[in-house]
């Protein structure tokens, strides 16, 4: 499988934010590339302050670049655009929120909550248009028309979130940004959340950059993962590479640190603790290199030179176990 | 495990909340035993009652909440029988104490670190000020906190999430109680600042001896930590037993469920496992089995009549008519059978994912 021949829809290139605060900066995001390929389901995957949000938030263009770019479909919407590119990104990126109950407004219908893209960008031709709009987003989401008069705090959590999804995809985006939409949710609503974001991809063609902290939820939805560390994309790999062959520190400690439920591993387990400081940064910068095809690793020669020899130990192992 | 000593005892215990005219339901008779020194996990989903529960060991209801049945035997005394602030004195925070969700809140914003922790030394033990500071410094360096001498006279503000559950921690510790609550003590950190302070609770109950009771959603927390396992809903416990039981051996259509719905099991292109429906209103009466109405094995008796306790093994119960001798025979669901085998296939796929 090659990524070459896919096709991509948001490029990400040398981005970087920065907050300045009383005369202090910050570079919450150092030099980020990507690229999202249209209908695959891309995450990002970090802890809280390692700048995941703000690269979402970047790409809906919420918070502006210091610097880089950002590419949709061949064309830069980042910094300064034209208007109807503007109204045409709008349309076409859309946002999940992680909290249903903060994103809608308690004050207003479900039909209101989910007409309003429509309203706004004038995207029906009369009102028979709109309230059919309105149902099939509704149905399409797993709710029932009647369910328009209501207000959300007559949703469970399941609901509300559905709500959510509904008010994104009745724009028809291309691109949806889910900023850890199923991290307030219970275990039994999760699933189904995550069983209606992937239907919607599948029919609808929809691509995701999907933002968590949680890898194992990360694992069964995603095609490709990146992980984030202090504002540095630190490695990305296709979702089984990266759960197979693990090659920066950081990755690894994140991924024993999620608790696994079997308690016969999880009492086996050792914790493996990161420590940026306690590296060994000798040689010259490190940058994001491709070690195998699709998988980037943030390394300078030295390390990249580890990482080979270990890549290639883990592959003998694989092979000789075969 | 029948000749390990228990420490407390809850039977029977009914809570009952007044919202409004009404009266809501929490807890419909709960019974348990917790045996000195075991960790103790509660998990079900929100508003199953879990942290209801556990308040009741501290006297820590909200003021429209009561004890409407039952009794909780701790140290020789009924903990129901305790009403006003005066006797709980001695026990709550000496005897049990509690580590909630989120470390800002338990926490005073306005006050040094070091003058919240030597408060509670002080109030419970009656030592000297020098001789609090004293052991204040000494359990801050014991939960991590490094240059504990500086850190002292620091605000909370100054202290990053972790490290405040590390105080929380320590204040909840410093009095050496025999029972220690920790009500999802890690659900608002990062994963991998949870793994350590998951561990630091296990060092601290392998050192200092105390009983631990979890309450989580996170079922691999639980696997974690846990040496028994409760499982909540409805306001019931329905299924409880040794880690082992409830993970490799579920019995209770709810854990059935619960299990199956981890989405570490899923598979790329496949559903998810989901439980239809919502949980039960607690206003109304609930007639037979809580989960029948979402339960897609409930039996005709589920409706009707309340399931009694069934005992797997000695250490493993749960309330289900499926383990009735009449019952037809059921296995539980094909994602959960072999769940160690289909974990550790995905743990170690030849890769670097766990240092075993």
């Amino acid at each position: 499988m090659s990524n070459k021949d896919k096709e991509v829809l948001l490029s990400v290139k040398n981005l970087e934010v920065t907050f300045h605060n009383e005369g202090r900066r910050f570079r919450a995001v150092k030099n980020a590339n990507f690229d999202i390929y249209k209908g695959e389901t891309f995450s990002l995957v970090g802890e809280s302050g390692s700048g995941k949000t703000t690269i979402g938030r970047a790409i809906m263009r919420i918070n502006t670049l210091s610097a880089g770019e950002v590419i949709f479909k061949g064309k830069r919407i980042s910094g300064k655009i034209s208007k109807e590119d503007d109204r045409d990104v709008i349309r076409s990126i859309q946002m999940i929120f992680q909290d249903p109950a903060a994103s809608l407004n308690e004050r207003a219908t479900i039909e209101y909550c989910v007409s309003e893209g429509l309203y706004n960008f004038h995207l029906y031709k009369d009102e028979e248009e709109r309230i059919a709009k309105v149902d099939k987003a509704l149905e399409d989401v797993g709710l029932l028309p009647e369910h328009k008069s209501r207000y959300p705090h007559e949703f469970s959590g399941g609901q509300r979130q559905r709500v959510g999804i509904a008010r994104a995809m009745i724009m028809e985006p291309e691109l949806i940004v889910a900023d850890e939409p199923i991290s307030a949710l219970d275990v039994s609503i999760r699933a189904q959340v995550l069983n209606l974001m992937n239907k919607l991809k599948e029919e609808k063609g929809l691509t995701y950059l999907f933002i968590a902290h949680d890898l194992s939820v990360v694992r069964f939805i995603s095609d490709r993962i990146a992980v984030i560390h202090l504002g540095r994309i630190v490695e990305i790999a296709e979702t089984e590479e990266l759960f197979k062959h693990p090659l920066h520190p950081y990755t690894i400690s994140l991924l024993s640190a999620v608790p696994m439920p079997d308690p016969q591993i999880e009492k086996a387990k050792k914790l493996v603790v990161y420590d940026e400081s306690k590296r060994d940064h000798s040689g010259p910068k490190p940058v994001l290199q491709e070690i195998r095809p699709g998988h980037f690793v943030f390394a300078n020669d030295r390390e990249m030179a580890e990482y080979e020899a270990k890549l290639q130990e883990m592959e003998k192992a694989e092979a000789s176990a075969k | 495990m029948s000749e390990r000593k228990i420490v407390l005892s809850a039977k029977d215990i009914e809570v009952k909340f007044r919202v409004r005219d009404n009266y809501l339901t929490a807890i419909r008779n709960v019974s348990i035993d917790l045996y000195d020194g075991e960790t103790f996990a509660i998990v079900g989903e929100s508003g199953s009652g879990k942290s209801v529960f556990t308040k009741t060991f501290t006297g820590m209801l909200e003021t429209n909440g009561q004890i409407s049945n039952g009794s909780i035997m701790f140290d020789g005394k009924d903990l129901t029988q305790l009403k006003t602030d005066k006797d709980w004195e001695g026990i709550r925070g000496k005897k049990i104490s509690t580590i909630f969700q989120d470390p800002m809140t338990s926490l005073n914003p306005i006050r040094t670190i070091g003058s919240q922790i030597t408060e509670v030394i002080t109030k419970h033990q009656g030592v000297s000020a020098s001789e609090a500071k004293a052991q204040a410094i000494e359990i801050m360096t014991r939960v991590g906190i490094q240059n504990a001498e500086h850190r002292f006279d620091e605000y909370p503000f100054q202290y990053s999430g972790g490290m405040r559950q590390r105080i929380v921690i320590a204040i909840a510790l410093s009095c050496h109680p025999e029972i220690l609550i920790c009500d999802e003590p890690t659900t608002a950190l990062d994963v991998t600042i949870q793994a350590q302070i998951l561990e630091l609770i296990k060092d601290l109950q392998k050192e200092l001896k105390f009983t631990a009771v979890y309450i989580t959603h996170d079922l691999g927390v639980v696997a974690s930590v846990a040496d028994r396992v409760g499982v909540m809903y409805g306001g019931q416990i329905v299924e409880y037993g040794t880690v082992e039981d409830i993970f490799y051996d579920p019995k209770h259509p709810y854990t059935w469920a619960l299990l199956s719905s981890l989405p570490q099991l899923g598979e790329k292109g496949k559903d998810l496992y989901y439980i239809t429906g919502t949980p039960p209103s607690l206003y109304n009466k609930i007639i037979g089995d809580a989960f029948a109405p979402r339960n897609e094995h409930a039996l005709k008796i589920d409706f009707v009549e309340e399931p009694p306790f069934f005992k797997v093994s000695d250490t493993h119960y749960a309330k289900t008519w499926l383990l009735d001798p009449r019952a037809p025979k059921l296995e539980k669901p094909e994602v959960i059978n072999n769940l160690h085998e289909k974990i550790k296939k995905m743990t170690s796929k030849g890769g670097a994912f766990y240092v075993e």
